[in-house]
């Protein structure tokens, strides 16, 4: 939680102030970030509870709900509603007070939010500096400009609001009597899974450049969360989530080639849009399935697959012998790892959080399984291997094991942070890594699949390795497409081991 | 119920101005209508319940009683005890908020307190301009500008 309070004296009467800013709806009239307001409905301007909607120069749109309103404290508080940015449960205050020595105003604007804590300072800058500071600079201009106490110029008569460009085409052309239509689980704001509501939306025909394919069973990831509160700004509300699924062709775009109507194909790659029973998307991603391949190992673990892929052989090339460290060994792509590092010829050593993610993981196959909560991960790997460390660690936990991750670490050891599941990992002092020369690396899944070439090598040394048995996938545990909800609360609570799908 | 609110900007940052009035033993050393302070009791300054006794320049004697000192929000409350203003169930407020635009401080001091209804113009302006305007003023020139 963030807490931002900004405060200034205007050289005005209170009343004066009170008059502009007690109307929730004038702030178009003042705020240079605002191009156009309108409240909601029918409600009056003052009456709590009503919802102003406005667009901003760059055509984002906003919603913002009246909390409370005083005349006797020369007080207002908003929250915000929807808005294109990730300022989660955003509330804000608006506090007069007389500066009875002489005759200004002391004006208060204050707010508490909860930013991704990557974007946190970018945020609370936007929120001081582009908005209450330049609300200031706003007000203290227009009193200038008319210091005789007359309203605010009365509102020309409305215009509407043209579109916003930001409005897919899902939304605009509901009304549209010919285009067919798919439910999809539809994000119209960012925030916690109850956003995730199931919605009858437009599904024109496929561009020449795309084909339309028919989910039979959709992938549900920790990045679908991330997308769905905003800390990843790949989908933009309102929007569909999800960037996994597998599913027959239905309709193909004429300029593709080498497909047809019938093939049963799986992805894994932006951009977003799986959660739905049919989508539109270019071909250039998709994997064919072969038949001994089923649809719900696709959906499940296409994309932890080629993960793992590229983590054991791209990122660093574990060989026989190495001393491996896998952290969240239970998790989607933690017992690929032990698996697949396993069948390598490395010694794995696997953290887990609880006894019974321990059992899953030796039945996997590890080596040794620490269970963190108990026991210092790295002191036991320390032990493990008498005194030589980790030849390299996978860590998504993030915060909570990087810094055991590196004292886990030999010498020239290499640590592969692939996520941060606990949260960011702060910032650390590169000078100190010259202890042990290690090595950090921090891949980026798009940077090893974005291209037809780079990504077919690692889906068929996957797929292979499914058909030799060297990784088991645990069948997934399945929700309907109508309770993504339930899905991602499952996820979000760490109950789950083994992959999540949804089934249209 | 008679209210009194009275309001400063003093151009100094809120916790500088805070060293100074946060002291309850202290008003001799920036109120220009005290001449000595004393705290009852041997008891400390930020000890709440503690009784100030101290002495105008006009030589009324005024004693009164620490009510609430917060260190978070800036503010000090306290009651009158005894002193030579009639008036019953007086209770004040002295508290300030950093103004982030130019680092100053809004001081604002208030009261409440029942009286006579035939002194009550009179009190209000004694306590409103007499006492807490001209102490808020007293800090604005200490701190300069």
């Amino acid at each position: 939680m963030v807490h931002v309070r900004q405060s200034t004296v205007i050289d005005a009467p209170i009343e004066q102030v009170w008059s502009i800013l007690r109307d929730f709806n004038s702030h178009d009239r003042w705020h240079p970030a605002i191009a156009f307001s309108e409240i909601d409905g029918d409600e009056p301007v003052d009456a709590v509870g009503s919802v102003r909607h406005f667009r901003l120069a760059d055509g984002s749109e906003l919603r913002e709900q009246l909390l409370a309103l005083s005349d006797k404290d020369f007080r207002l508080s908003y929250c915000l509603l929807e808005a294109p940015l990730p300022l989660m449960n955003y509330v804000a205050s608006i506090r007069l007070k007389p500066v009875t020595d002489g005759n200004a105003t002391f004006w208060e604007w204050r707010s508490e939010f909860n930013p991704p804590a990557h974007r946190r300072e970018e945020l609370v800058r936007l929120v001081t500096e582009g908005i209450y500071q330049a609300g200031f600079e706003a007000i203290r201009d227009l009193l200038r400009e008319r210091p005789a106490a007359s309203p605010l110029q009365a509102r020309s008569p409305v215009v509407a609001p043209t579109p916003s460009a930001a409005l897919p085409t899902v939304v605009s052309t509901m009304s549209s009597g010919q285009t067919a239509r798919t439910r999809a689980i539809l994000v119209e704001r960012y925030g916690g899974p109850e956003v995730l509501q199931l919605k009858d939306i437009a599904l024109p025909p496929p561009a020449p450049n795309e084909v339309q394919i028919r989910h039979t069973v959709i992938g549900v990831n920790f990045i679908d969360v991330y997308c769905r509160t905003g800390y990843f700004d790949l989908l933009r509300p309102p929007g569909v989530p999800g960037m996994e699924a597998a599913g027959v062709i239905e309709a193909i775009g004429s300029e593709v080639s080498g497909l047809s109507a019938g093939d049963r194909v799986a992805y894994a790659c932006p951009p977003v849009g799986a959660y739905c029973e049919r989508r539109n998307m270019a071909p250039d991603l998709l994997v064919r399935l072969s038949d001994d391949i089923s649809d719900e190992t696709a959906a499940a673990s296409l994309l932890k697959g080629v993960s793992a892929s590229f983590l054991l052989h791209d990122v660093h090339a574990v060989q026989a012998g190495s001393v491996v460290l896998i952290h969240a060994g239970a998790g989607g792509v933690g017992q690929l790892l032990v698996q697949w590092a396993g069948h390598l010829g490395a010694m794995v050593i696997a953290t887990v959080s609880s006894d019974d993610k321990a059992r899953i993981v030796e039945r996997l196959g590890a080596h040794h399984v620490i269970v963190y909560s108990r026991e210092n991960f790295a002191e036991a790997v320390m032990r493990l291997t008498a005194g030589a460390g980790a030849d390299v660690v996978y860590d998504a936990v993030g915060n909570d094991t990087f810094g055991g991750s590196l004292a886990a670490l030999g010498i020239r050891g290499h640590l592969v942070s692939f996520g941060q599941a606990s949260g960011p990992v702060g910032n650390w002092d590169i000078g100190r890594f010259a202890s042990k020369s290690i090595t950090i690396s921090r891949p980026n899944y798009a940077h090893y699949t974005d291209t037809p070439a780079k990504l077919s090598p690692h889906v068929e040394r996957f797929f292979a390795a499914l058909r030799q048995g060297v990784l088991k996938i645990e069948p997934p545990t399945r929700y309907s497409l109508s309770n993504a909800g339930d899905a991602h609360r499952d996820l979000e609570s760490r109950r789950t081991t083994g992959a999540l799908v949804l089934v249209p | 119920m008679t209210k009194v609110y009275v309001s400063s900007i003093i151009p100094a940052p809120a916790a500088e101005v805070w060293k100074v009035v946060r002291d309850f033993n202290a008003l001799p050393g920036w109120a220009p209508f005290v001449a000595e302070s004393r705290i009852e009791q041997n008891a400390q300054a930020d000890q709440i319940g503690c009784i100030r006794n101290f002495v105008l320049r006009d030589g009324g004697r005024i004693r009164e009683r620490l009510l609430a000192l917060s260190d978070y929000d800036l503010s000090c409350s306290y009651t009158i005890l005894e002193s030579p203003m009639a008036v019953e169930n007086y209770i004040a407020t002295l508290s300030l908020t950093p103004i982030t635009d130019g680092n100053l401080t809004l001081a604002e001091w208030q009261a409440e307190f029942d009286c006579a209804p035939e002194r009550e113009a009179a009190l209000m302006h004694q306590i409103g301009t007499g006492v807490f305007q001209a102490a808020l003023s007293a800090l604005k020139q200490r701190f300069g500008r």
